[in-house]
């Protein structure tokens, strides 16, 4: 599917695809590569970090993805960073420059960066956890002035998982943001920590009342994490995560992403730790 | 507006008024040993005479002993069938030349369907992306409703606060009275569009004691409901009951089909269904029902969330009872029984509750 031409309007608008392109593709991983998309037609509304939108694979099916870049000025375009693990997201993966991929969105709630202005951010982020937390990033240091420390603490399984390399190499040069890095399995010349996020978690010290603290990552790590910061003294309000779970139609309708009282496609993916605590405690909610 | 009255031919009279006026009618009928919902064409199609007899996991027709049309609780299917079709097609790559919303009358929408019409509305019609097939079928409805003066065994309606009589939403409500005269209705009209309906049909004023009389039956089913929720705040009792033991031995009885989503007027979940042809050049975007009992339902790449049959049961009757009011500002039970009776092993959405209500009691002592 690389004609536009047969790619209808909408018909129910909400749920179907509007055509974007992908102008680049950049390998990140082994299992995850970034593409940047542009609009065939006219643009979708520029999403948020933290929103979602949902992507479709020419004939393969859709799935929810966390955009990972910010537009920046009259720029159009939408990034999203895709860690090949099913037929779809393997198909997204792999779209090569000039494919046309289906989006709708944006959707969901953001990371609430506005309502941050004015206090210190910590940025933890596990494994392919990183792409929706990338847009914070680099939203704080566009918008520098506007916040207290800038910190950012990064875990993946080894060196060559890491997303986003060599901005990982540039922020950790850049003295108005701390970065951690660790790996779970190290190698020889590892120059960053080994063991889970919440060790470098431990020894962060920082401002509990003026502090907002936003998760992505695996559950328990989202969960060890808050643990951390609560006992820190940050208020469970002011820690935000990020949840994942099935979302077919991302507007309400489906039911299948539901987390107790909370449809996530629309009170999420990101959520007040305060609301996902009492949730995330209770197996198989 | 005062109530009216009509007899049997006022009611012939009503189908093909509503079909001259572009309404496809669907209406109760009998079909398949069941009282279905169907397309009527006369009045005549309406299961007069039958009556039905249900329990848990139990359903069979019955003969009454009298000429009633509408003498019969809820059967396998609701008005989501009509409203929220089982299979809708949102998207195809070869583009779909927009079709109009059908005009459907429906004829015989209990008060416990009538709530659950509404609360569909608040799930697909109210949100920040209201799904727009549904608002537009929904926008050209006809409900001539009616009032039940005989619940049915599985009934509960009264418990939830939607019935036996009818809430707002209809357009003409029927109380069907049967005497030595034989079949007639009481009619109230819920507006405009129902006042002129009822201007086609051979009707009269109803009489004060007519009237006084059909209320005082329709009000008198609340006590002979077969069935009840325990009072008290049910989705705080969710809540507390997350952890409880009971969930295990429900789902030893729980086959996890789905029937009881299948059945329920309000359960709306599907799933998107992207499918192409053999040559991969044409692609076509479905949406499906589906039920939170499904294995795969809460699939994430890891696996699914809900694997074992006591959480799907614990999901279901919680959002059911529980998180649909933090999710659409209702509850999503509307009483009609059609879960227990279509659940194969008989499982009693009111026993269970009242169940779980007791051993909270008893966790309290």
């Amino acid at each position: 599917m690389t004609d536009t031409a047969t790619w209808p309007g909408p018909a129910h608008a909400a749920m179907t695809p509007v055509p974007y392109q992908v102008r680049s593709r950049v390998v990140e991983n082994q299992d995850s590569s970034t593409l940047q998309l542009e609009p065939l037609r006219d643009p979708l509304q520029a999403p948020l970090p933290g929103e979602f939108m949902m992507m479709y694979a020419f004939g393969i099916g859709e799935v929810a993805i966390s955009v990972s870049g910010v537009p920046s000025g009259s720029d159009s375009t939408i990034t999203h960073t895709i860690r090949s693990v099913g037929a779809v997201s393997r198909a997204l993966h792999d779209a090569e420059p000039g494919t046309v991929i289906g989006m709708r969105g944006p959707f969901g709630t953001n990371w609430g960066l506005r309502e941050a202005v004015g206090r210190d951010l910590v940025i933890v982020a596990g494994g392919v956890g990183l792409a929706p937390l990338r847009p914070v990033v680099l939203g704080a240091l566009a918008a520098r002035d506007s916040y207290g420390s800038v910190t950012l603490i990064a875990g993946a399984r080894s060196r060559d998982d890491f997303l986003f390399s060599e901005e990982l190499a540039e922020w950790a040069r850049d003295t108005s943001i701390a970065v951690h890095m660790t790996v779970d399995v190290p190698v020889q010349g590892w120059p960053g920590e080994v063991g889970f996020v919440t060790e470098p978690l431990r020894r962060l010290p920082l401002r509990p009342q003026n502090t907002t603290a936003l998760l992505c990552g695996p559950e328990p790590m989202m969960q060890n994490g808050a643990i951390e910061l609560l006992r820190k003294g940050l208020a469970a309000s002011d820690i935000r995560v990020s949840l994942e779970r099935n979302m077919q139609c991302g507007i309400g309708w489906c039911g299948h992403c539901q987390l107790g009282p909370l449809l996530l496609c629309r009170d999420g993916p990101v959520v007040g730790y305060d609301a996902a605590e009492p949730l995330l405690a209770v197996k198989e909610l | 507006m005062s109530s009216a009255v009509i007899d049997t031919a006022g009611l012939q009279q009503l189908v093909s008024t509503l079909i001259d006026r572009g309404y496809r009618v669907i209406g109760p009928t009998l079909s398949d040993n069941a009282i279905v919902l169907g397309e009527l064409t006369s009045a005549d199609e309406l299961p007069v005479g039958w009556g039905v007899d249900v329990g848990p996991g139990h359903y069979r027709l019955r003969r009454r002993d009298d000429a009633a049309a509408f003498g019969h609780s809820a059967g396998p299917q609701s008005w989501k069938e009509f409203l929220h079709p089982p299979r809708q097609r949102l998207w195809s790559s070869d583009g779909v030349a927009q079709e109009d919303a059908p005009r459907y009358a429906f004829l015989g929408v209990r008060a416990c369907d009538l709530a659950a019409i509404a609360v569909l509305n608040g799930v697909l019609g109210k949100g920040a992306h209201p799904d727009g097939g549904f608002v537009d079928r929904l926008a050209r409805i006809f409900v001539v409703a009616v009032n039940c003066t005989e619940p049915g065994g599985l009934c509960f309606c009264a418990s939830m606060g939607t019935g036996p009589e009818v809430g707002p939403g209809y357009d003409l409500a029927l109380t069907e009275r049967i005497d030595d005269e034989g079949r007639w209705y009481v009619v109230d009209v819920g507006s405009d569009v129902g006042t002129q309906v009822l201007a086609a049909l051979p009707h009269r004023e109803a009489r004060g004691a007519e009237i006084d009389s059909a209320r005082a039956d329709v009000a008198e089913a609340a006590h002979h409901m077969g069935r009840s929720m325990p009072t008290g705040d049910l989705r705080e009792l969710l809540i507390e009951s997350r952890e409880s033991p009971h969930w295990d031995e429900v789902a030893s009885r729980c086959l996890t089909c789905g029937n009881c989503t299948m059945a329920c007027p309000t359960c709306f979940c599907t799933s998107v269904d992207d499918v192409t042809d053999l040559t991969g050049e044409h692609a076509e975007r479905w949406m499906n029902w589906a039920s939170c009992f499904e294995f795969d339902f809460t699939f994430v790449h890891e696996g699914s969330v809900r694997q074992s049959g006591p959480s799907r049961y614990r999901h279901w009757i919680t959002h059911k009872l529980g998180s649909w009011h933090d999710q659409f500002g209702s509850s999503g039970c509307v009483g009609c029984g059609r879960c227990i009776a279509w659940c194969p092993t008989g499982i009693d959405i009111t026993e269970e509750m009242n169940l779980l209500a007791t051993l909270a009691e008893h966790r309290d002592d």
